[in-house]
């Protein structure tokens, strides 16, 4: 009596154990603390919020989608460990991380496991290796830096550009390619200042930002050092406009700079504010779950859960192995699949294609000037 | 050139505020033998009251005086009785090592129940320039030079003007005889650890609103204020003084005429040569500590 008892708890079990795998796992490794915490936090709600989502409607192919989230401490040798381990247990797909360093010392390993990953990482070279397995959310330093020095040239009309970048992968990667636009287009770099990643004094920075007098200051540093350099900029009177990328003009550095963000303007793949109905229908959703307004990094874990439901549903079967090349070359409709927000098309890098905006904070609020179309 | 007086101005206004927490490291070190490895997170943690403060309602002000209370009673008394005093007796090391242990726990904390993110702080002073000698300075630099000044000056003058003071000092110097003559030599060393925590508020408040309120930021400020000691002198307020001073604006003309890239290295540099040609710092005297 007892072993049937026995047996009949372990049936049980196992029948409660398939249909636990009926679920579709993701995995996610992610800046949750660290200098990537703003990043990664935002990442991994925008993941959340999706997945609820997708589940409350039933799933992917009748399947409901599960993540597991890991910390890589902002670190890109624990951002490696923690993949190792994510990718031990198999995931459908890999989420993350949203630094480029990180992404770059994890992307062989998920490729050698042939795990798609999708990721946030923006530093040019990601893409660039030959990766077949990599998936941007955003747009690459390819993409945005020559729209980025285009600006700087062609509207703000500097002829003398100052350059601040953060010595890491990103940072270095962005600095390289708007150095080499903007001196193709015309304007001068006069100051070509590297600055580190936490650092917290801008004082002698901004110094030679004043000593060099230039027509533009480009800004590209992480969201916090973006937030210290902009209060050192209006401290000591940088009147220079101000033009950066999407860190420089988040929500975060808004909220931490205060005033002193106003009048930055940047080039943004992603942002709230962005005059598109979809998108704000996911601002309102995600301010109403998390009670804050996201930065694009929201935007960005949200999009690549929907990137995981297009792809699947497009191949009709749930196929690790045939998910990244399902996903290249593919263009996801937003009339189509509400939750990909805009319109978007992936090359055979796996970079992106969309359209951009460019914004500029006003009274600490992120205006969007300039909707830059779609480039095909 | 203006550029030189800038970059002088922002030094030493970080330095002012280098300077309040090596003053801090001196005189525990002066009345109870405790090199304090938190003294960073010291600076960190009163700029989380404040903003708990602020969260619960408390206007800026108000927020101030009840975070400056409750470091003193935290970082004060509380360190006092709960850290320093039962490990005091096991040595100056174990003390030392059980500080940084309590950084650690401090900067986990607040991780804990904070965040991980860095949240904006509001600056006593108001932004905006005044000109001095054709330059324009920032009052947000003046204002922390101003207030760090005041510190240090209402400091020193009551280490040296007072009887209560010299009776510290008698403390500091000499316990036994001190305590002989009648110097309440407890009560005195309970004080220095409330003047500690006062001025690492002081310097929390100060420097917050520059660097943000965010859990780790104590460390780099933490190890400036630890070189700063030691390059001014480990046993005298004065020395501490001078090498907050000098290690702010060396630091400012390192990032500014070696590299950014090295700037982090300038004072080391600059400490590895005090500790081989000049032992006892700058202003220390080699002879003073005996116990």
């Amino acid at each position: 009596m007892k072993s049937t008892l026995l047996v009949g708890a372990l049936l049980t079990a196992m029948t409660a154990t398939s249909a636990y795998a009926q679920a579709i796992k993701l995995a996610d490794v992610a800046e949750l603390s660290g200098g990537g915490a703003t990043v990664g936090t935002n990442w991994k709600n925008g993941i959340d919020l999706a997945i609820e989502e997708i589940n409350a409607k039933g799933g992917v192919l009748g399947r409901k989608l599960e993540v597991t989230h890991a910390d890589s401490q902002s670190n890109p040798g624990v951002a490696r460990a923690q993949v190792q381990k994510a990718l031990d247990a198999e995931p459908y797909v890999l989420l993350g991380p949203g630094y480029s360093g990180s992404v770059k010392v994890t992307a062989p390993l998920a490729a050698e496991a042939g795990i798609t990953q999708i990721m946030g990482g923006e530093a040019a070279e990601l893409t660039q290796a030959g990766n077949k397995f990599l998936f941007r959310t955003s747009f690459g330093q390819q993409s945005s830096m020559p729209k980025v020095a285009k600006y700087i040239h062609d509207d703000m009309k500097a002829k003398t550009v100052a350059v601040v970048w953060v010595n890491n992968d990103f940072g270095r990667g962005g600095r390289d390619v708007v150095i080499k636009e903007l001196e193709r287009l015309g304007s001068k770099v006069v100051a070509d200042l590297s600055t580190e990643a936490g650092q917290a004094d801008f004082a002698a920075d901004v110094g030679k930002i004043k000593a060099a007098n230039p027509d533009a200051v480009f800004v590209y540093l992480n969201e916090e050092e973006s937030a210290r350099i902009l209060k050192e900029l209006k401290r000591q009177g940088v009147t220079a406009p101000l033009m950066g990328e999407t860190t420089l003009i988040g929500q975060k550095v808004i909220e931490l700079a205060g005033d002193a963000a106003n009048g930055a303007r940047g080039h943004v793949g992603l942002t709230t504010d962005a005059p598109v109905d979809l998108v704000k229908q996911f601002r309102e959703k995600f301010s109403k779950k998390y009670n804050y307004v996201p930065d694009h990094n929201g935007l960005k874990g949200y999009l690549a859960v929907y990137m995981v439901k297009a792809t699947t549903e497009k191949m009709g079967k749930v196929d690790p192995k045939k998910f990244a090349d399902t996903l290249h070359g593919l263009t996801i409709k937003a009339a189509d699949e509400p939750g990909i927000l805009m319109d978007v098309t992936f090359d055979g890098n796996g970079d992106i294609d969309r359209q951009s905006f460019l914004v500029e904070v006003v009274e600490g609020k992120q205006v969007v000037k300039q909707v830059l179309p779609k480039v095909k | 050139m203006s550029n030189l007086f800038d970059l002088l101005v922002a030094g030493l206004a970080t330095g002012a505020i280098y300077a309040l927490v090596a003053v801090g490291f001196t005189l525990l070190w002066q009345t109870s033998q405790t090199i304090n490895f938190a003294q960073g997170e010291f600076v960190m943690l009163p700029a989380f009251l404040m903003l708990a403060a602020m969260h619960a309602g408390a206007p800026f002000w108000l927020a101030i005086i009840l975070g400056i209370l409750l470091s003193m009673i935290l970082l004060g008394l509380g360190f006092k009785m709960l850290l320093v005093d039962p490990m005091m007796r096991h040595g100056v090391l174990p003390l030392a090592i059980a500080t940084m242990a309590l950084a650690i726990g401090i900067k986990e904390a607040v991780k804990q129940f904070f965040s991980a993110e860095a949240s904006p702080f509001p600056s006593i002073v108001p932004t905006g320039d005044i000109s001095i000698l054709g330059h324009a300075v920032s009052l947000q630099s003046i204002g922390v030079l101003v207030v760090a000044i005041l510190a240090v000056v209402g400091l020193t003058t009551l280490l040296n003007r007072t009887s209560l003071g010299h009776q510290m000092q008698a403390a500091a110097q000499n316990p036994t005889v001190a305590r002989i003559i009648g110097v309440p030599v407890e009560r005195m060393i309970l004080l220095t650890f409330l003047i500690n925590a006062f001025l690492v508020a002081l310097a929390s408040l100060l420097i917050t609103p520059i660097y943000l309120a965010k859990f780790s930021s104590g460390e780099v400020l933490g190890q400036a204020a630890f070189i700063a000691a030691i390059v001014g002198g480990f046993n005298q307020v004065r020395g501490a003084i001078a090498g907050g001073l000098l290690i702010g604006v060396l630091d400012n003309l390192a990032a500014a005429y070696v590299s950014t890239q090295y700037r982090a290295a300038v004072p080391m540099i600059f400490l590895i040569a005090v500790i081989l040609f000049r032992p006892q710092g700058l202003l220390g005297r080699a002879e003073e500590r005996t116990v």
